[in-house]
Parts: C-alpha cells; structure tokens; sequence
C-alpha cells in the first residue's frame, strides 16, 4: 500500500504464500571475497565468531599442555622462567578473554534472531564490527606472544611487576592495547544484544515468554557495558606510565598499586560472571528438550540470573583478601561472596527438578548438560570455600583457585558450550553430529578432566602456590602433579575427538531436518541450516514453547509460526515493545557494508601506530576510523534515516 | 582457622556429594536411550516446591559459614596476646629481608630468608615491599598477608611447638618468584635468646691472614650490595650475611647449605636462580676460595 | 490457513522520532561512557582519601576559566535542546539556528579549555595529580571533540534539507549525547575543582 506518511500496514500472509526466492534475493550475502568482506548476516558472523574461539581455545590448551610437561616432575629446567611466565599468561588471556566470552558471543549471535523470532539483531553492521575487531585484537595480542614477547605478568598483570621499571620489554605492551582493542569489540557486542532483546523480538513475545538464554546474554551484556570501561581504563593508565611518563600507579610520587586492583577486579569479577551466565542459559533451554518438559522455575532461574549479576558487582575485593584492607571491608564483601551461591542454588536445583520431573534422553548433549551440574557444584563449592576470610588467606594463589577456576570456566562455560554444539549443530550445519563419537568424546572428555584438576584441590590444600615454573621435590605435591598431566593429556584426547566428530559429521554426518530433536522454541521452525532471512513470515508468540503448544496445553492463546508479517520491502524486520513485544515499527536492516571492516582495518593501524610509537600511523588511524564511521552513519532514505523512504 | 578450613571443606564435600547423587540419580533412574520423537512432550509437575526446599536446605551451610567466618576472622586478625617479637619483613626479588626491631637501638639486627621466633609466643610482622608485590605466607603457621610497596601490612604468627616451618612467596613477583622461599624455625624461648644474642653481635675480626685476605677480597668483590656488620661490606640491595653459617638454606630456601652448593652459588648464581639478582661474579679458584673460607667464619 | 483476527495496525517504517533502534543503542553508549568516567573520578577519589592533601599541588584550583567556561558549555546544551525542538515541531529555522549557536559554544569551550591547560603550573608527566587531571579533562575533551563533529554533520544534514517532524532520529540521538557530554563536564568540574575546596 503507497502512503506519503511515514506509515504502513504491514501485509499478513500464510508462509505458502512468500516467495522464498524474493525474500533470498533480499538478504543473501554476495558471493566470493566481497560478500566475505562486507556481510552482516547474523549467522555468518556468529559461525564466525565460533570458529575464531574454538581456533582460540586449542591455542591456549596447547599452551597448558607445554606446562603440564614441564610441572610433570619437580625441578624441571625444560622451559626457562620467562618462557612459563608467558605460556601461563597467555592461556590465561586466550581462554578468558579470546575463547570465554567470544564463544558465547557466537552462539547468541547466531541464535538470538532465530529464537526471538526475528531477522537479524538490531544493528546488523556493529554486528560485523564486534567480530573483526574481535579478531584484530586476538591476533594484535598473540602477534606479541609470536615474536616471544607475550604478555607474561599474568592475565590480570599487577603493578608495580607490569611497570616498565620491571617488565621494560614490548609483553605489556601489547597485552594492554590489546585488551583496550579487544574491549570495543566486546562493548559494542554488548550493547547489540542489549537493544535487540529490547526491540526486535517476535510480536506477542513478552518480557517472560523469552528462552533463558537470552536472559543470560543479556545479563551479561548489561554488566560489560558497565564494567569494561574499568579494565580498558586501568590498562589505558597502565600503558600511559609505561610509555608517556605518567606517574598513576608511580609508587614514589604517590601511586597506589591497590588503584589497579581495585579497578581491574571491579571489572574482573563481574567479568567472570558474564563468561558462564549465557552458557548457564544455553543448559536452561537445551536440558528442557531432552527432558521432553519446560525448565521447572522459569522465573526463579530468569530473576536468579540477574541476581546472581547484581551480586557479581560487589564482591569484587574478594580478589584482595590478602592485601591488608581493613577487616570491616573484607567481612562485607566476605558475606556477598557466600550469598552470590543462593542463586546458583536456585539454577542447580532447577536443573536436576528438570531432569527428574521430566523424560531425559540420554545423548550427548544431555550428558554435558546433566554432568556440568556436578562440575558446577564443585566449582561453587571451592568458591564458597574461597569466600571466607580466613580460609582465602591459606588458600588464595595456591592451586586451590586454581582448581577452584578451572572447574567454574570449564563446568560451566566449556562443557555446556559442548554441549549447546551437539545440539545446535544440526540447525547450523543441516547434519547430526555422530552420537557413538559423541559418546567417547564426553566421557574421554569428563574423566580427562576431572583427573587433571580434582587432584589440584589437595595440591593446593597442600600449599604449592600458582604461578611457578617449577618446584622442589618432597613437598607432598610430586604425585599429584603427575596425575594432572596425565590428565591434561586425556582430556586433550576428549577434545581432540570432538574436532574429529566435527570435521567428518560436516562431510558424512546425517542428515538433519528442521527439528531433529523435535523441540519447542523457535529456532526449530526454520530449514537446516536457515536461509539467509531466517523466517519467511514473522512468528506471533503466544508461550515459551511455540512448537510444544498442543502438547503443552499451557494457554488458549495460539502461537503463529507459519503465518504472520511478511516484511518484503527491502530488508525488515519486526520491531517490538521491550516488556510486552507489541509491534511499535517496521524496521529497516542494513545492506551488506564495507564500513565495519575498514573501520577495524584502521583501528588495527591505529592501534599499531601507539605500540610502534608511530604517531603518524596512530593518527591516520583515528582518521580512518572517523572517516569510516562518518560513511556509516551518513542517513540513508532507504533505513527511513532522513526523509524520502521510497515505498515499493 | 584451621578447623575453619576444615568445617567449609567438610561442608563442601558433603554439599557435592549430595548433589552429585542427585544428578546421578535423576540420571539413572529417569534416563533412556530411545529415539527423541518417540519420547511425549508434557508439562510434567511444577517441581517449584523442589526447587525452594533444595535452595532453603543449601541456605543453612551458607549461613553457618557466614557467621563461623566472621568470628574466626576477628580471633585471627590480632595476636592473641601482647607480641613477645616485633620483626620487620621487607620482600625483593627474590629474597626476604628481616630485621628484628626492638626500642633498645643497640638491640636491632638484621638478617635473611631464615628467621627464629620462640614457641608459645605471639610474634607480629611488619611486612613491606622494596619492589613489585610479594607475599608472605607460612602455610603451617598462619594465612599470607601481601607485601605491597608504599604500604605497610601488618600479620603475626605463633608457632606452639618447635620445628622447622617452610614458607614462601605466594604472589607472582617476577622470573624467581618459583625460588623465593624462607623457613621460620621455632624454638624455646631460652633457645631463641641465644640465638638472638649471637645474631645482634657483630662478624669476628678475622684470626688469620688467610682469612683477612678473605674478607678484603670479599669486601671488595661483595660488599657493594652484601653487609656484614664487623667488616667494611655495607650493601643494602642483598642479603645480610653477617651470620650466613647459621642458616640451614642458601638462596632463599632454594639450595641446602654445604660447601658444595654455597661455592656453586657464589660462581654462578644464574646457573641456579636464572634472573637472580646477583650476576654472575666470575669468581673461580683462589679467589672463590678466599671469599668462602672468610664466610664460614661467619657464624 | 488464513486467520481474520491476526492484523496489524499501521507501523512506522523506519526510525520515527524516538522509535527506533538507534536511540537505544546510543543510550547504551552512553551508559558505558558514563561508567568510564565513574571510574576516572572514582580513581581521582581514592587518592583524595588515601593521600596527604599535599598531593594537589596548586591548594585551590582556579575557577577563573573554569567556571565560566563550564557556563559556555551549559548554555550550549540549551541552544542544541532548543535545536531539537525545533526540529520536532518542524521549524527549520529554529533548528539550524539552535545546532550551529550549540557548535559554536561547544569549539568556545575548547579553545578555553586549551588556554587554561596551557597556563596550568603542572603537566601530565609532572606527577599523580598533574597525571589524573590531564588524563579525565583529556578524556571529556575528546568526547566534546566527537561531540563537535557530531554536531556539526547533524548542522550539514539539517541544511542539507533531511529532517522533519518525523524523520529526525539523528538529530535527536545527536542531542542526546550533547547533553551527556555536558553532564560528564558537571560531575568532572564538581571533582576536580570543587571537591579541593572542601578537604
């Protein structure tokens, strides 16, 4: 319908009645290097981001594997000081700030519009943006690590040892630009999730109709866009002393090194909760389909999730219990450490009523599903532990926190993230992975792991601190330190079986159709793998479970998932009220752009341009990335940015 | 606080295996293997009951630990009486500083990586930082206090029977930080006087050429970072050797103390301690051995 | 199968004033930037309480530049909310005259403040403080800068002719992040300049 106002009434139409081939027209991606190059499509870029990361974690196991040979046995001289200062530094940055949250980042990527019911996340180009800036930071920071000048004070590198009086060579360098990079990358993914939850869900899709891993996400997105601007601060101030001459962390005009604490755990803290709450989601949504029953306590796990966040803001001193603060400060934020456990509580026990309440089907998926619950206890646990003053000042930087770490990132970040790849890789790929593979791959993968770091509890109880590169003998730790290497290497084993169940399931694997698992949110409405423009017709949401209605006999009301808006002039997509998902506008996506890419290319310059010293190339860079962003936010007629929308 | 560890330990291993048979349990007993359409899709109980009991059961561990924790963190953080010791830690790359204060001047003496305190009494620690941020931690004796630069903390310890207690830093300072270990020997309190009394008096005159020899050669080639009080040697930046025979360990707990290691380490202390502080001296024959008979008169 | 009671009523195609996306995005962005400067002063605080007061070198800052200038810069805000009503109510005039006189303020307020960094008695290398201060008023200098250019192009895309009463999200959007610059200002200047008066 022509209309001069700004207005339309959207057309309604049964799916039959689409042409397929318009809507494909509209949305692919080009072909060849171009469309390689500039696509926004949302599930490009978050397979992307899940390659990247997976890309990431091997690096860093491999690194962990290079030091478990060397803490095999006591007093070993294989690795020199320096190089096992990097080799622990860099794991540590590759797996919590390239492979944790990037990992996430992909599958909500990926995900979010096929589950919200919509065709893209609201701002498709920063989509783009996020993931090449994502990459241009990792291989900024690793280029450091190639040339033997990696980052080696430890990922969360205190002063005064950071300084350039004591660590005068380019590691810190490129770990803090690096970082401060890598944080745009994340800021800006944040705030993409942010405002599509808000806005760009299916109509009828309200507030508590949303799967729990979008509460995850979003949660997690909310507490970086608060909290990365402290890490990228204090490396912003750490990188200044050491190359502009600033004094802020100068201990001798009057610096405090407990500044960099106090602002790099501010953000650290809420940090880690941000790299587990999304995949704690991924086990709230996936565990329901094999359990043939919605998630018991919706609502409690959803509220559970913010809570837990809201608490993760003040606990972070728990970090700095040995430092000498007052012992007023260290009860307080002792106390918040022990009650951030109540809302986990409320997720483990929602889970395991789950699978008792329900009909579980044993597969893969469910088996890293139902096992991450225990590794989550026990990471919990030792974190409970961790939590008391007093305990803390034994066990704090010994390998007590390490095993405490290794259990909350893996059981609760890696092993549902497995999991969430056994079952979306169907809708991703249009093939089962290999369920007889999968079964030696979780169980190889579980007993690795829990071979390599239970041990490190009593290791730690024991006293052997972190972060050594090697030890005396007779210390009660040789044994142990035996066991987790042979583990560490079982485990690699485990992983290695996953890549070999990817590789061959992407050639040979079965076919998949829309809805192998025959599960009830959206996603599984779409072909495997989704055409570019995800849904032919907007879904209408009536309950969490659009699929699972008939069966369910929840409500009277009646999800629509093959008749809805079509939205076929030019690229559109619904745009929804934030609690109550009423349609309030049409909003028109982007063409595929080049901007994203030039703007990472020049922040790449830039960012070199302040490592080299090079003022010009730092300049040009800032230039280029002004000049980029000024074409890209130049209003078009055709996103309704100024007026003269044509009207087909 | 070590029946503190151990009660949350306790707690927590029960808290695990709890859960785990539940899991387990849910598993086993709930679990099939079948085609996943066959399987009906119900609504199934709300199991919000469930949900409430678990998290109201977990609360109760969680607030026994919160009030146990903050009882035992008021009893810990003070001596538990009048301190009967006041030492001064000051941590480095990669050694331990320790200097034993007391209002009588004549009383203050210095001394390294292996400190004496008496049984059955309290002792209070000054610990501060001449560099990058270490941490003191005697496992046996007490938790880890950071020591951090342009700040003094404060701990204290007391050891109730007599022994040799290892100790180490416990926060990442740098390529030594694997090899910056101390040992804190307790002993009775008379025992600790003498002790005491023999470390507050200077290094003897040597009591032979050879050794005078010795102690020229080491006051020329050591004394610029090395002190021993009695002899010309006033560096600051290392350790005070002054009475270097009466430690069991060499290089901050990291080699016994024999001829052997002390030789070795004089050499080439890179070899052993890459990084280290001290160079490598390229000291060898006569004059190694010069230097190390005058040390072992330092008793 | 066709169903009569699924239909909607006219939606806008398109940003239409405050319904959109991009509004929300920069709100977002304005939350993180707001939180960066929190932990600027947050930083800036924690040595006032931590440091003897002799840690700021000059006792008293002087307000002589200082204070007028942070009038400039509210008085800018004025004249771009004033812009922006105009916009929305579709007076063309208004709305060009109210962004450029914003603009022109806001390059006022640089160029005051780069008088009054150049007469300052300390440097950024100087020490803690001469550090702190440069580094947060350096900060809100690049964001008025941004804030500049931002200007700017919306004064270009106004006399370019593409806004109305309706379609004018860039304007507002613009607007917005103005007014935050000028609030980050409020809360810099009360720290660094007014806070010294009460120690």
């Amino acid at each position: 319908m022509v209309t001069a106002s700004a207005e339309r009434v959207p057309r309604v139409a049964s799916q039959a009645d689409v042409s397929a081939s318009e809507l494909d027209e509209i949305w692919k991606t080009k072909p060849g290097i171009t469309g390689w190059l500039s696509t926004v499509d949302h599930k490009k870029i978050g397979l992307r981001y899940i390659v990247t990361a997976f890309a990431f974690l091997l690096l860093g196991g491999l690194e962990a594997l290079v030091m478990r040979v060397q803490l095999a046995q006591p007093d070993q001289r294989w690795l020199t000081p320096e190089q096992y200062n990097q080799l622990y530094s860099t794991h540590g940055m590759t797996m919590i700030f390239l492979y944790a949250m990037p990992i996430l980042s992909g599958f909500s990527n990926y995900l979010w519009p096929l589950i919200l019911g919509a065709r893209d996340m609201a701002f498709p180009r920063l989509n783009a943006l996020s993931y090449w800036i994502y990459l241009a930071a990792g291989l900024f920071m690793y280029a450091g690590f190639a040339i033997g000048a990696g980052p080696n004070d430890g990922w969360f590198n205190y002063v005064p040892l950071a300084s350039r009086t004591y660590n005068p060579g380019m590691n810190e360098d490129f770990y803090a630009l690096g970082m401060i990079f890598l944080g745009v990358s994340t800021t800006v993914g944040a705030v993409n999730f942010i405002v599509t939850f808000l806005r760009t869900r299916a109509p009828g899709m309200s507030i508590n109709r949303v799967p729990i891993l979008t509460w995850g996400t979003l949660t997690a997105s909310v507490a970086n866009v608060l909290v990365v601007p402290a890490v990228s601060l204090t490396f912003f101030l750490l990188w200044m002393d050491r190359q502009i001459g600033t004094h802020f962390f100068d201990v001798s005009q009057g610096g405090q090194p407990l500044l960099w604490q106090h602002l790099f755990w501010m953000f650290g803290h809420p940090w880690v909760y941000a790299i587990v709450l999304p995949a704690m989601g991924m086990v709230s949504d996936g565990l329901p389909v094999f359990c043939r029953r919605p998630l018991v306590g919706y609502a409690p796990v959803a509220l559970s999730t913010v809570a837990t966040m809201m608490l993760g803001f003040g606990v972070w001193v728990h970090h700095m219990f040995a430092t000498g603060l007052p012992n007023l400060a260290l009860s307080f934020f002792s106390g918040a450490s022990i009650i951030i456990t109540v809302p986990s509580a409320v997720a483990v026990f929602a889970w395991t009523a789950t699978i008792w309440l329900g009909r579980p089907v044993i597969t893969t998926a469910f088996l890293y599903f139902a096992s991450m619950i225990v590794l989550f206890t026990i990471g919990g646990v030792s974190g409970f532990m961790t939590a008391s003053v007093p305990v803390d000042w034994q066990l704090t930087d010994t390998y007590f926190v390490v095993a405490h770490i290794h259990y909350v990132l893996i059981g609760i970040n890696v092993f549902p993230v497995i999991g969430g790849l056994y079952l979306w890789f169907p809708k991703m790929t249009g093939r089962m992975l290999n369920e007889r593979l999968g079964l030696w791959n979780f169980w190889i993968t579980f007993i690795g792991f829990n071979l390599t770091f239970l041990p490190m509890h009593l290791t730690g109880l024991r006293g052997m601190p972190r972060r050594i590169y090697t030890y005396p003998p007779g210390m009660g730790w040789d044994e142990l330190n035996l066991i987790t290497t042979a583990g560490s290497f079982l485990l690699a084993l485990g992983i290695l079986l996953l890549l070999i169940n990817v590789v061959r399931s992407l050639r040979n694997g079965a076919v998949a159709g829309p809805n192998p698992w025959d599960a009830g949110t959206l996603e599984w409405a779409t072909p495997s793998p989704p055409p570019p423009y995800n849904f032919r017709v907007i879904p209408q949401v009536a309950s969490r479970h659009p699929l699972w209605e008939s069966r369910l006999q929840e409500t009277d009301e009646r999800s629509f998932v093959d008749y809805g808006m079509v939205l076929d002039h030019g690229r559109e997509t619904a745009g929804t009220t934030p609690l109550d998902g009423e349609p309030d506008i049409i909003l028109k996506m982007p063409e595929d752009s080049y901007a994203p890419f030039l703007v990472a290319v020049a922040a790449s310059a830039g960012f070199c341009g302040l490592l080299l010293h090079v003022w010009w190339l730092a300049g040009a860079g800032l230039l280029g990335v002004a000049l980029a962003l000024v074409v890209w936010l130049w209003p078009e007629r055709k996103l309704g940015q100024r007026v003269g929308l044509q009207h087909v | 606080m070590v029946s503190l560890t151990w009660g949350l330990l306790l707690i927590s291993i029960g808290v695990v295996i709890v859960i785990s048979l539940l899991v387990l349990g849910s598993v086993v007993v709930r679990g099939r293997r079948a085609a996943i359409a066959t399987v009906p899709v119900e609504r199934g109980a709300s199991g919000l009951r469930w949900l409430w009991i678990g998290v109201g059961v977990s609360s109760i561990p969680l607030v026994v630990a919160l009030v146990w924790t903050v009882s035992v963190l008021a009893a810990v953080s003070r001596p538990a009486g009048k301190p009967a010791v006041l030492i001064e830690i000051t941590a480095a790359q990669w050694w331990w500083k320790a200097r034993y204060l007391d209002p009588n001047p004549s009383r203050i003496f210095t001394t390294a990586n292996e400190i004496h305190i008496p049984t059955g009494q309290p002792v209070q620690i000054r610990l501060r930082s001449a560099d990058v941020i270490h941490s003191f931690w005697v496992p046996s004796l007490g938790g880890k206090t950071d020591t951090i630069p342009g700040q003094t903390n404060l701990t204290w310890l007391q050891a109730d029977v007599p022994g040799t207690y290892r100790g180490q830093c416990t926060e990442f300072c740098g390529w030594q930080h694997a090899h910056m270990g101390l040992l804190v020997v307790a002993e009775a309190p008379a025992e600790f006087r003498l002790w005491e009394a023999a470390q507050i008096r200077p290094a003897p005159a040597p009591a032979s050429p050879q050794i005078a020899s010795g102690q020229d050669t080491f006051e020329y080639r050591c004394g610029a970072c090395h002190t021993v009080r009695g002899s010309k040697a006033g560096g600051s930046v290392a350790p005070d050797l002054t009475h270097l025979m009466s430690r069991t360990t060499l290089a901050a707990a990291t080699l016994p103390h024999t001829i052997g290691s002390l030789s070795g380490w004089i050499a080439n202390p890179q070899a052993i301690k890459p990084g280290a502080r001290m160079p490598a001296m390229e000291v060898s024959g006569p004059e190694l051995e010069r230097i190390r008979t005058y040390l072992q008169t330092l008793k | 199968m066709s169903d009569a009671t699924l239909a909607y009523p006219p939606l806008p195609e398109g940003a239409v004033r405050r319904i959109g996306v991009g509004w929300w995005g920069l709100l977002c962005a304005v939350l993180t930037e707001g939180a960066l400067f929190g932990y600027l002063l947050f930083s800036f605080l924690y040595y006032s309480v931590q440091l003897d007061p002799a840690w700021i070198p000059v006792r008293y800052p002087s307000l002589k530049l200082a204070l007028p200038n942070t009038i400039i810069l509210l008085l800018s805000s004025v004249c771009v909310w004033w812009g922006e009503r105009g916009v929305r109510e579709g007076r063309r005039g208004r709305q060009l005259l109210g962004i450029a006189a914003g603009l022109l303020l806001g390059m006022v307020f640089i160029g005051i403040q780069l008088k009054e960094w150049h007469d300052k008695p300390f440097s950024l290398r100087s020490g803690l403080f001469g550090s702190l201060f440069f580094t947060i008023t350096g900060f809100h200098m690049a964001h008025v800068g941004a804030g500049v250019i931002a200007l700017a192009l919306i004064l270009l895309w106004s006399a370019l002719g593409y806004f109305d009463r309706r379609r004018n999200a860039p304007v507002l959007i613009a607007a917005m992040y103005w007014h935050f610059v000028d609030a980050v200002w409020l809360a810099v200047f009360t720290v660094l300049y007014l806070t010294p008066y009460l120690w």
